[in-house]
């Protein structure tokens, strides 16, 4: 006999297949009864008893201060932490020497939403958040700018919280 | 042509068209409540995209099999490669045309017909496209010829998946189709003939056949579900192990095809459980449905459709229940149980009806049918409770335990 074979253990005998075929028959019937646990996804995104994580990490947004500027400094952490390599940071800087991103561009397809960057972030400027549909009609749509990062509107994702550990 | 010919011809086309369309209709919306039913047996509604309650969803899976591209396997055997969905096909549709649908319809009629001429037609006409006198002895001989396309869409596929789904749906075939036809012997004792209307009407005049030849009933369905490759016996396709088995390379309406003919063959099964041992458009409890009428015929294919929709629901059910055979448990279920089963069954019911009759004198239909229930609850005690102890067909530790006892033996 071959090393290694995991011997199942079985009843060998006292067991009847017919009722057993029976009882699962029973089973089987009783959920056909039983109403539907799925939910209806395009009309209904989340029901009383499910909804969509606070801590998943889905499209990125930019925040941004009072006057609708967006907060990062152009620190260059964010490209740094990435490990996608899908941030593209070029910093500019303004006569008060206040430094801004002149381009931010996110590659949503590139992007493994480990979430580093919110986490690294000084200023809380960039987050992933909680949104999931982003689908587009060609690829290079899927490179978000600024200007896009900030207009987005979704929760952000809040982090893991190693004193709660499950969230609650 | 005499009007009577002319009759008979008109109404057979009639019949034929009718009962063709609907069967092929009702494969369609039986792969829509297929999907139904696996959808709320998982506690999900199931398909609902497409029409009202997902309705129209065999039309967008008939359009998207129409507009599919064929593929050619290289090296493919080119005609057989063709034929083999066809031959697949043609025995499944032709299995319905001798099933009796309802009650026969009494006519009496003398019509002056344009293009066609005087048409007549007295007596009663059976709701069935062929009233063949040879009833299931011409199923029994045309499903069996739906293996040869399965044979040969594994072969000519030139794919090693599709040649062992070919291989094993001939094996399986086989091993079922005798306990079937043995199975079906009973029946023939009981009413002495095997055409299905004799049939219907020797089971109006006992019991229904499901109580008298309960253990062929049993065998009768368990080797429906081979014959028909549906699960737990759908070793041909196993598409965990083989792909899809021997449709593996077919696409398009040519895998539609093998599906149409799965369904029909389904629906044939369901059919001939509801004929040979429900009845068939029998209305139980009444004679009113003897009669003979429109309003009789109407009844009793409500009768039989609603007794066959319950044995299409069956087939889901049953899919949805029990998991896939392993290959050395349907070859031992097949030839050491269900065979020994029918022959053995066949013996008593012959002794039974031969004492009935000759030594306690219940020749009767109805007493005899009561005598032969007495007789399968005996049986059917004896095969269940007692035999049923997992003897015969055995879990892998068994023969793993008489492994590891003849390594220890060796000094393993």
């Amino acid at each position: 006999m071959a090393i290694g074979v995991k011997v199942m253990k079985r009843p060998g005998s006292g067991v009847s297949y017919v009722r057993a075929t029976l009882k699962g028959m029973a089973l089987t019937f009783k959920h056909l009864l039983q109403p539907a646990v799925t939910m209806e996804y395009p009309e209904e995104k989340s029901t009383s008893e499910w909804r969509i994580a606070t801590r998943w990490r889905g499209t990125h947004r930019m925040m941004t201060d009072e006057q609708g500027r967006s907060k990062c400094v152009a620190c260059g952490l964010c490209p740094q932490v990435c490990p996608a390599n899908c941030i593209k940071l070029v910093p500019g800087e303004d006569e008060d020497g206040n430094r801004y991103p002149l381009i931010y561009e996110i590659d949503e397809f590139r992007c493994v939403f480990c979430g580093y960057c919110q986490e690294v972030c000084p200023e809380e400027a960039i987050h992933v958040g909680v949104h999931y549909e982003n689908s587009e009609y060609s690829r290079d749509r899927f490179v978000y700018d600024l200007e896009r990062l900030s207009a987005q509107t979704h929760a952000v994702s809040t982090l893991w919280d190693p004193s709660d550990p499950r969230g609650q | 042509m005499t009007p009577d010919m002319k009759g008979f011809l008109l109404f057979s086309a009639i019949k034929l068209i009718v009962i063709f369309t609907a069967l092929l209709v009702g494969v369609a919306l039986i792969t829509l409540m297929e999907r139904k039913v696996a959808g709320l047996i998982q506690n999900r509604p199931g398909p609902n995209r497409a029409g009202p309650g997902g309705l129209l969803q065999p039309v967008a899976d008939g359009i998207k099999n129409f507009i599919k591209e064929e593929t050619r396997p290289a090296g493919a055997t080119g005609a057989l490669f063709m034929l083999a969905p066809v031959l697949s096909f043609v025995p499944a549709v032709m299995l319905l045309a001798v099933i009796p649908l309802a009650a026969p319809l009494p006519l009496d009629l003398d019509w002056n017909l344009p293009l066609i001429g005087a048409v007549s037609y007295h007596g009663a006409l059976p709701i069935s496209v062929a009233d063949l006198p040879i009833g299931f002895l011409f199923v029994l001989a045309i499903s069996s010829l739906g293996v040869y396309g399965i044979a040969l869409a594994g072969w000519s596929s030139n794919s090693k998946y599709s040649l062992l789904g070919g291989l094993r749906a001939s094996a399986q075939m086989i091993s079922y189709e005798v306990a079937m036809g043995l199975s079906l012997i009973p029946i023939l004792l009981l009413t002495g003939n095997v055409s299905f209307s004799e049939i219907v009407r020797a089971q109006q005049d006992g019991l229904w056949f499901i109580g008298p030849l309960f253990l062929s009933f049993f065998v009768f369905l368990v080797a429906g579900f081979a014959e028909t490759n549906r699960l737990p016996f759908d070793l041909p396709e196993a598409e965990a192990e083989l792909v899809a088995g021997y449709h593996s390379e077919y696409s398009a309406m040519k895998f539609s095809m093998f599906m149409i003919a799965e369904f029909a063959h389904v629906v044939t099964i369901a059919a001939m459980v509801a004929t040979l041992f429900f009845g068939g458009w029998d209305i139980p409890f009444t004679d009113w449905d003897e009669q003979g009428g429109a309003l009789q015929t109407i009844a009793t294919h409500a009768m039989f459709f609603s007794k066959m929709f319950f044995w299409i629901f069956f087939v889901m059910w049953i899919r949805w229940t029990l998991p896939r055979f392993r290959y050395d448990q349907l070859m031992a279920l097949g030839w050491k149980v269900m065979l020994p089963l029918a022959l053995v069954y066949i013996m008593v019911i012959a002794g039974s009806i031969w004492a009935a009759d000759h030594l306690l004198g219940w020749g009767a239909p109805r007493p005899l049918s009561f005598f032969l229930v007495g007789v399968n609850l005996i049986v059917g005690w004896l095969v269940f409770f007692v035999l049923d102890r997992g003897r015969v067909i055995r879990g892998s530790d068994r023969r793993m335990r008489g492994a590891i006892a003849a390594d220890a033996a060796a000094g393993g």
